[in-house]
This record gives C-alpha cells, structure tokens and sequence, in this order.
C-alpha cells in the first residue's frame, strides 16, 4: 500500500484573508487531485457511496480522475448531483461521505469533497437531447432543492419555470453562504448550466402574492414543486432585542451577500463597529462571524450555549473561524441585550453547564446562576430559521389545503408529495433533520422523480 | 406568461416638489395587488431595495403606479429616469392588504407623501359601503396634490396645511378631533410620518376607536427572511412586511419603531450628504411635532 498522506489543497493566509471575500481553500492541483485519487481503495461495497445523500457513485468517478478522465469523472457525478461545484464546498463530508470511508478508520479519510469540487469545476455538463413532453412545472424557489429539480424535471422533457422572490438566483447559496466558502462564479456558472438547457427563470415573483397557487394551475402548469426554504429567522426573545444593532444573521449576511453593503459606493448601509457577538454555534453563526471579521468588526465572539464538543458547525468552518481570531464563548447564553440611546452597548450572559443529554443527544445546558457581561455593538442572532409562513397563507385564503406540522412546516411523504394532488414539495420548507445543500438537492431530485412518474407514466 | 421583460416607465409627472408619480408595466405585480400593499424596489443593479406603496393599479393594462418623494440617495437616483426607462427590479405586491370591512363611519389619515397609499384604501373602504373622511395633510398648498382622485374615493375631503395656505391651518389631528366630536368614528387608519400616526393613537385610545397605522420601517427583502423591519405590538415582535404593514396603532411601540429608522443615519448621510432620506424624516419628524 502507498503511504500517500491526504492532500490538503492551499489556503489563504490566515491574516490576509481576514480582510478579503476571497476563497479560503483553493482547488487541489492536478498533481494533488491525481495522488488524492490514488489512495481509494475502490472497495466493492463502497461505504462512502451510502453516507452521500444522493449516492454519488463516489469510487468510480475517483477511479476516473486516477485515470486523468476529468470530464468522464464530471459525467459520472452528474449523473447523481447536478452541482458538484457547488457540493465539494459546502457539504459537511466529516458527516456524509468521508466519515464512512474505510480510510478513516484507521487514518485519513479520501478527501472526497476536495476531489468532486475539482472534477465539478473542471468538467462541463453533457448537453443531451431533450425530448419534449408538453407538460409544464412550476418550482417554487431557486436554492438547491429547485435547482436540482429544475435540472432533472428539464432533462426528462418538462418545461421547466423557476420562480424566485429575491432579484438574483441561488436561494442560501446566495444571500447566506459568503462568497469565501463558495466563490459566485462557481454558482453563476451552476445557473448558467440550467439556462442552457432551457430552465426558465422568473426573478421578483413571490408565489403566494405576485402569482398564487391556483393561478399557476390556471397558466397550465401540471405540477407544482414547493421549494421555499426555511429562511424565516427565530430570534431571542430577550429584553433588548429590537435594539440598534441587534441583526438576525439572516439579514447581516444578505446586506453583505446579496447587496454587497460592504463594497465602497453601494447604497446599502452597514454599520461596523467593534465588537460583535454572534449568538448560535451553526454553520450560518460561523458564517455571519467570519463575516463580520471581514467587514471590519476588530474583535468578533461566538457565543454558544455548550461547549465546543456540541457545535454544530463544518469542524473545518470552526477551524477556520479560530484561526481567523474569532473568539468563543463557550458556555454562555444570552438574557439581556443591553443599550444606550437606542443603540446596543452590551449583552448580559449567563453562564451554564453541561446537565444529562437532552432528545437530541447532546448534553443539555443548565443555568447557573451566574452572570457575566460584555461590551459590544453588534449583536447578530443565529439560532436557526422556520418556513415562511407566504405560500401556506396564500394556500389557505384559497382554500388549498397543504398539510403542515405544528412548527410550520411542509408535510411531505417519502416521494415529497404534500396532501393535495400534483403539488410537491421538498428541502427546508419540510420537516427536517441537518438541513443541508445536499439533502435539499436530494429533496429535489425526489420529487422530480415523483412528478416524471406520476405525469409521465400514468397517461399511457 | 412572459419572461422578465424588466419594469418600463410608461408615464412620469412631477406632482409638486420633489414628489414623482410613475407608472410601470408589471404584470406580476397588478394581477393580485390590493390596497395596502407594498412593492421593494432597485433602481439599478447598483441600488438598494426600497420600499414603495401602491399607489394605484390598473389589472386590466397591468400598469402600476406609485409616487415617491425624491430625498434620499436611491429616489433622487429614480427620479432621474423618465418614459422609456427600465427599472431593473420590482417584487411585490408584498405585506397584509389593508383589512376591509364595513364599520360605518371611516377617517383615512393621510400625512405627506404618506397621502398617495390612502387614495386605494379610501376607496376600498367606500366600495365596502362606509361613510370615508379623508384628512390630507401637508406643511403647504404646494404640497398636495391628487385632490380630485383623493375627492372621487371618499365621501369627504378635508385638508389641512401646517401654515394655513390651504384648508385648515394646523395638522390633521385637529380635523379628527372636530370629527369625533360632532359624530361617531368606527374605524381609523393613518398613513404618514411616524409622529403623526402617533398622535392619531393617542387621539383614538380613550374613546375606543379601532385605529389602525401603516408602519414604513427599514426594509431589506421585504420577503419575511430577515426581520430588519420588526415593530413591537402589543408585546409581541411582527415582522411589517409579512404581518403589515398595518397594525393596531393603540399597540404599536411608536418609540421604538422610531429608534429604529435612526439605525444608518450617519451613514446615509456619508451616502448622500445633503439630502439624505433620514434627514428629510427628521425634518420632517420636527416639524409635525411643532
């Protein structure tokens, strides 16, 4: 057996980058991806395969790429998962393909997700003929659960619409992930792949007030794919939150993302202070901190109820964050956000401990009593987000009966089909468990598969 | 359906000083839109979203129209385009439409550029078969405008000009209180500058009168996805642009609502130095306090 060590592709300086959108990570070098390859052990049963969402098959597009067939690696991931690019960056592989690779048991695991994000960016697309059906379907958001379905709903024939409520296209990928984890000319190109084989696009149209569900039926469209996300954010609750200078993550990161509020001569306003805490342990916390770093706040915390053991965020995410001077607070949750003439000037914490693991698993926090303060000028909230309520309270004024859970949620069976006949849905707006870009782009691929069934095979 | 065509400027007048009245072809956006409501816009792919009310609406010609003040960085930036130019994006329609019932006897408040949002509710409000006053207020004469449109939507018009040049001399709460004191008010809805919707509150509280304000918050989405809008009423935190933007006034944290459009004020100020939209709402603030 070679003793070839895991390849780590090149990263920015840790101090340089604290100032710049650049990515982190740069992509392996042939020379890396080809010895990266080489340590696949090509198993006959191949474990990775099963931690992959959507089963990429994993060992036979590594064995291209040991081949140096780039393209036919490119061809044998799309098969499965239209946006490799987009994936190889984000997905947490520590918890998908690469922790069940056999590797990793007793060593490294293949760096599976540095190795798709190569192939992604350095394959195309295989334009196939498409073969017109004549039936039409509506997508309801253009995040990785539409795209997905776009791509697979469009191959079989569909025309295909996308309807998107912001101005510009990509869902979190978008206005939540910063451009440092994933580059938008990597996204751009993601859409531009989808145009090219005839997805339309329908930008500034909000389903459930531009155009609602029965109007959509009424312009012909045979099935409905709801894909809206969960992009309505859950905030504190404490005393103080309505505060200047207390943000939900969501709204820091698309003044950023999406209005470039930070470029100089954008009419978007941001506020950077000094010191800001970020309130959450998630990826979109980790997000929203490094964010901050890079915009100009000089200190930035997180602050996060259990200790770094139960963090929820990519361990590579955490990493980076340290070495970028991100400080934790491990330990410590909010009661108060404190302020002065408007405006935050602090935030009181209490300090917790680790009790008896709670439904989750996890260690529960337990107050104890005492308190702790800081001085900040930020606070930015990022304890997770819900459904929008939009498209179920249009769906009910028009008497759609679209089955939803107590928390709001999209009830969907394991075909993603919701209550009511040829409306589907899937990714964030349905119940759900690690909310991935992966596991949307599963959802949409579910459901795209459900509508070719149900509307292809059906009429014979 | 067509694709995005982008937002064509069909017709543009200047109402009175610094206040535009557009019209734009936007099919998605006249085929559910109800007094109300709200659109966000950008100007250019340089441009920040802002908020606008509709105006008016015509379902058949899907003609939008809307009347903007042009104070800060991004109208002035919209009021330089004229016919023929494209707005490079409109979302909407977007928030709760005004709630429309019969009470009987309803007063429209209309407060400054906050006068144009009030002709579709009025309107919706007499088709609703009620009684509608309409209060139109400015600081002069040469700041109403549409006083025939504002006529034809309700049963009476009143207007009031801070300096006597037209109608009566003083604010539009004078008028409400005359009103009430001569019959019953079922129903009250404000639409202007925070202070004055403040001060029709106050008005309505004791005696029980339902009132109801069109909150204006900064906004970024407008969507439901970020909160930057959020308003307390009654204790609890709303989001304006997916649970308003109208609101019990009686519960409405005016104080708060009012701290928060301060957030960015310096740096619109860096954005647009000498008239920037939150000095125009501080001006305006001041004066409507006076």
């Amino acid at each position: 057996m070679s003793k070839v060590e895991r390849q780590r592709p090149f990263e920015q300086d840790e101090v340089k980058r604290r100032s710049n959108f650049n990515p982190v990570e740069e992509n392996l070098t042939p020379e890396q991806a080809a010895l990266e390859a080489s340590r696949c052990l090509n198993c006959k049963n191949p474990l990775c395969r099963k931690g992959c969402p959507v089963s990429v098959n994993i060992p036979s597009f590594i064995q291209k790429v040991k081949e140096g067939d780039i393209q036919g690696a490119g061809e044998i991931i799309r098969e499965s998962n239209m946006l490799p690019s987009v994936c190889g960056r984000v997905c947490p592989q520590e918890r998908q393909c690469e922790s069940k690779c056999v590797l990793g048991i007793k060593g490294d695991s293949v760096a599976i997700g540095a190795l798709e994000r190569y192939v992604g960016d350095n394959s195309a697309p295989v334009k196939t003929q498409i073969k017109e059906n004549g039936k039409k379907v509506a997508i309801v958001g253009s995040g990785c659960a539409g795209m997905s379905a776009a791509a697979d709903l469009r191959n079989a024939g569909f025309e295909v619409s996308v309807f998107e409520a912001l101005h510009e296209l990509g869902g979190v990928l978008r206005y939540g992930i910063p451009p440092f984890r994933l580059p938008r000319t990597v996204l751009d190109r993601e859409i531009e792949s989808l145009k090219e084989i005839g997805v339309k696009f329908y930008k500034n149209v909000i389903v459930g007030k531009s155009i609602t569900l029965n109007q959509l039926k009424e312009e012909g469209y045979d099935a409905i794919f709801i894909c809206s996300g969960a992009g309505l954010p859950k905030m504190l609750g404490v005393a103080g939150e309505n505060l200047n200078g207390v943000y939900s993550a969501n709204e820091f990161l698309t003044r950023v993302n999406l209005m470039h509020a930070n470029e100089p001569d954008t009419p978007t306003p941001l506020k950077v202070g000094n010191r800001a805490a970020i309130i959450g342990g998630g990826n979109v916390a980790m997000d929203a901190a490094r964010t901050a770093v890079r915009v100009g706040y000089k200190e930035v915390y997180i602050v996060y109820r259990r200790t770094e053991e139960e963090l929820p965020a990519r361990k590579e995410e955490i990493r980076h964050a340290k070495e970028e001077g991100i400080i934790f607070k491990l330990l410590h949750s909010p009661v108060e956000i404190l302020g002065k003439d408007g405006f935050v000037n602090g935030i009181k914490l209490e300090v917790m401990e680790l009790g008896e693991p709670d439904e989750s698993g996890r260690r529960r926090p337990v107050p104890t009593g005492k308190f702790d303060t800081m001085d900040v000028d930020a606070v930015i909230v990022s304890l997770g987000t819900g459904p929008n309520p939009i498209i179920q309270q249009s769906a009910t004024k028009e008497h759609i009966d679209i089955e939803t859970d107590k928390k709001g949620y999209i009830i969907i069976n394991e075909n993603g089909e919701t209550s009511v006949k040829d409306i589907y849905a899937g990714g964030d707006v349905a119940p759900r468990g690690e909310s991935t870009a992966i596991n949307a782009m599963g959802a949409g691929k579910t459901a795209a598969k459900a509508i070719i069934e149900a509307l292809c095979t059906a009429k014979v | 359906m067509e694709d995005n065509v982008g937002y064509k400027i069909l017709y543009k007048k200047e109402l009175c000083q610094n206040q535009y009245e557009i019209r734009i072809k936007a099919p998605f956006i006249t085929k559910n839109a109800q007094a109300g409501q709200f659109i966000i816009l950008r100007v250019d792919k340089n441009s920040e979203r802002i908020p606008l009310t509709i105006a008016d609406y015509n379902r058949e010609t899907e003609e939008l129209t809307i009347v903007y003040m042009a104070v800060g960085y991004t109208t002035k930036k919209l009021s330089k385009l004229g016919v023929g130019d494209e707005i490079e994006d409109i979302v909407g329609p977007l928030g709760v439409p005004t709630h429309i019932e019969k009470y009987g006897t309803v007063v429209c408040l209309a407060g400054g550029y906050g006068a144009a949002p009030c002709y579709l509710i009025a309107k919706a409000f007499k088709d609703a078969g009620n009684k509608v006053y309409m209060i139109m207020g400015a600081r002069n004469k040469d700041l109403i405008f549409w006083q025939d449109k504002m006529k034809n939507a309700c049963s009476e018009l009143f207007i009031t000009t801070d300096d006597g040049s037209l109608g009566t001399k003083g604010f539009v709460t004078g008028v409400l209180s005359d009103i009430m004191a001569k019959e019953k008010v079922d129903y009250a809805i404000a639409v202007g500058p925070m202070p004055m919707m403040k001060a029709v509150a106050d008005l309505t509280r004791d005696k029980g009168i339902k009132t109801e304000a069109s909150m204006n918050p900064i906004m970024v989405d407008g969507t439901g996805m970020c909160g930057a809008c959020r308003v307390t009423v009654g204790g609890e935190v709303k989001f304006a642009c997916v649970d308003g933007p109208d609101f019990d006034a009686h519960k409405i944290d005016f104080d708060e609502v009012i701290n928060r459009t301060r957030i960015y004020k310096d740096q619109e100020k860096r954005c647009d130095e000498t008239n920037c939209n939150m000095i125009k709402q501080a001006v305006e603030l001041e004066n409507s306090m006076k």
